[in-house]
């Protein structure tokens, strides 16, 4: 006869509703893990996407996401030189906020090289992808965005073409997709008294260097737009990624281009580690304090449950004590309901976030790791908890029942 | 009186027991000497405070006396405060207890009730849902097995309380007040029931009791007064 399970049975509106309260408990634990989790998959999915054996940045920089990277777009060109080199193709990073329907829109924009990329790597959810190279953009169907969609972004409107599935930024804003040119247009878009402004800065700035005193002419040139001045400036991308081929080694080609002195090199291991150690670390040591916490808040509050269900049967089982049931019967009844309230608990959790999960803020990635280390975690505290109880029950005293 | 030792069920012997110490110091139960049959029943009496409850958890092996011998089937069970046996098991497998309040497990039906004392004593599940009905059947309350102890009427409740008290076939039945809850009649019902177990299942019975009414139910009486036992009547003498 299991006198656990004929307890719950009769006292079962209260079992459950405990239960259900350590359940929402056990959820926060599970949630704060998982959300550690999709802070390291958003971190790391672009670049697992993308799959560049390197990425070529500005000289001394964590560029392009753990810091800010410039470096010219026409780097490509020097780096297809290098023995070993497949492809390269710029790539630009940067976030937009926009309204949007009245609310608020972050986009984190991202510069597809084409005609080379047109984002055939990308995990689509629907549509069909780029078409043209101006004007069309694949957002993460996150953003809430539809195909079809209109969407203005610095002069131009865009039309949403295609949507991805978990491609979110590390900051946890959905992704956008365009091409190279539309990117930096969108991301160098200034008003027109700005560029007014600018330009006549840089006539200013012309005359101020050698050039200007030797080339007078250019002044024409220096006050129009500036893609006419190729010797003034030229297009910067935040990063060049590059392609090794098969047969040659990826760390050779690396050390190759590192020898030039305006240029880092990374593999995509230490790009996924820079994004990690740098921008996902203090989080990941947030949220565990986080769930450290609350496993101990809940092995806390789980013991103290315990122990007023045994006060609660203390009469009972000073009777059991007293027909002489051995100190395994009482030690299992208690133990039991421990263990059968942790497990049941654990269930709950799981399933309210399948169903919760999905709307939090940010992105909740449960593991099957994690998983299986928080049940083994949740079974230890049970029975942890339960050792109040134990200790309260085999103190009782069978003459209690006299009383 | 000449009993054989074989049918001895208990027998104490110079039982003592002190509460506190120095100022506070309180004998509750002084030099008792007492010795039961199997099939025999006999009535505990005296006024409130006489020690009969304390009495009855020293020969229940609730408590340790500070001096005297229990012995118990005719094994020594407590030498002065010195237990000779695992006194939990002895509990289980050689006592029945009743008390004032019937005490059944509340989220288990009668039938359960009867039972758990039965499969703690490692009685197989088989044998100890039979042993139960046959007990409930024997004590009149079959047909309330399945009912959990608050569908009970007080009177019921104590039917299976001793369909519980009975289950191991115990050498001796303890049972406190076991009718003052109860109205006169289904009263002297249980005090017949105990002399009927004692009869019949051949076990000793000692029943702590303020009821003089039913004093004709038992075979012999004892009385206590501050701690002290007196053997007031042999009534079937």
């Amino acid at each position: 006869m299991n006198l656990a399970t004929k307890d719950i049975k009769h006292n079962f509106g209260r079992f459950a509703l405990t239960t259900g309260g350590i359940g929402l408990l056990l959820m926060l634990v599970m949630g704060m893990g998982g959300i550690y989790r999709g802070l390291v998959e958003d971190a790391t999915s672009l670049v697992e996407h993308i799959g560049a054996d390197l990425w070529v940045v500005q000289k001394d920089t964590r560029g392009p996401f753990a810091e800010i990277s410039r470096i010219p777009r026409n780097l490509e060109d020097r780096v297809l030189i290098v023995p070993g080199v497949e492809s390269a193709y710029g790539f630009v990073s940067h976030t937009v906020q926009r309204e949007y329907k009245g609310k608020p829109l972050r986009l984190t924009i991202q510069g597809l090289s084409w005609p080379l990329d047109k984002g055939h790597w990308l995990p689509i959810a629907a549509g069909r992808g780029l078409t043209q190279a101006h004007y069309e953009i694949i957002v993460d169907k996150s953003s809430g965005l539809q195909v079809g969609d209109n969407m203005a972004l610095g002069k131009e409107t865009f039309i949403v073409k295609e949507l991805t599935k978990g491609m979110i930024s590390q900051a946890g804003d959905a992704m956008a997709f365009m091409t190279l040119d539309d990117a930096q247009a969108v991301q160098f878009d200034l008003s027109p008294e700005s560029i007014r402004i600018e330009r006549t800065a840089r006539v200013n700035r012309l005359f101020n260097i050698d050039l200007g005193q030797t080339q007078p002419q250019m002044s024409e040139r220096a006050g129009g737009p500036s893609s006419g001045i190729p010797a003034l400036g030229t297009s910067m991308v935040s990063a060049v990624l590059v392609s090794v081929k098969p047969g040659y080694s990826i760390d050779a080609v690396a050390k190759n281009i590192e020898s030039w002195p305006d240029v880092s090199v990374y593999t995509e291991n230490g790009q996924k580690q820079l994004l990690l150690k740098g921008n996902v670390d203090r989080a990941r040591r947030q949220l565990g304090l986080f769930s450290v916490l609350l496993i101990i808040v809940s092995a806390v509050i789980m013991a103290l449950i315990l122990y007023t269900l045994t006060l609660d049967k203390l009469h009972d089982i000073a009777m059991l004590k007293l027909i002489g049931a051995r100190n395994s019967v009482i030690l299992g009844l208690i133990m039991q309901q421990a263990i059968l309230l942790g497990c049941i608990g654990f269930c709950i959790a799981y399933l309210l976030g399948q169903w919760i999960f999905p709307y939090f803020p940010r992105r909740v990635v449960l593991v099957r790791g994690d998983l299986y280390s928080l049940a083994i975690i949740v079974f230890v505290i049970s029975i942890l908890a339960s050792l109040l109880g134990i200790w309260r029950a085999i103190r009782a005293d069978p003459s209690e029942v006299l009383s | 009186m000449s009993r054989s030792n074989n049918n001895i069920a208990l027998q104490a012997t110079g039982l003592t027991k002190i509460y506190g110490s120095g100022h506070t110091e309180v004998v509750a139960v002084r030099d008792v000497t007492v010795e039961v049959n199997r099939g025999e029943i006999v009535a505990l009496l005296g006024p409130s405070g006489a020690g009969k409850s304390t009495l009855l958890t020293l020969l229940g092996l609730i408590r340790p006396p500070n001096m005297g011998q229990i012995t118990i089937d005719g094994k020594l069970v407590f030498d002065n405060h010195h237990a000779k046996v695992n006194v939990r098991t002895f509990r289980r497998q050689k006592f029945g207890f009743v008390f004032q309040k019937a005490n059944l497990i509340p989220f288990l039906t009668a039938a359960e009730n009867v039972r758990l004392a039965m499969e703690i004593n490692d009685q197989s599940v088989r044998i100890s849902r039979q042993r139960a009905m046959e007990l409930l059947e024997y004590l009149g309350v079959a047909e309330r097995a399945k009912n959990l102890p608050s569908m009970l009427s007080g009177g019921e409740q104590q039917r299976v309380a001793v369909a519980r008290a009975l289950a191991n076939r115990p050498s001796l039945i303890l049972a406190d007040e076991p009718t003052a809850a109860l109205d006169s009649v289904r009263g002297r019902q249980v005090m017949e029931l105990f002399r009927k177990v004692a009869h019949e299942q051949n076990a000793g019975v000692i029943v702590v009791t303020h009821d003089h009414r039913a004093l004709d139910v038992f075979d012999r009486t004892l009385e206590m007064e501050d701690g002290q036992l007196r053997e007031s009547s042999n009534l079937n003498k």
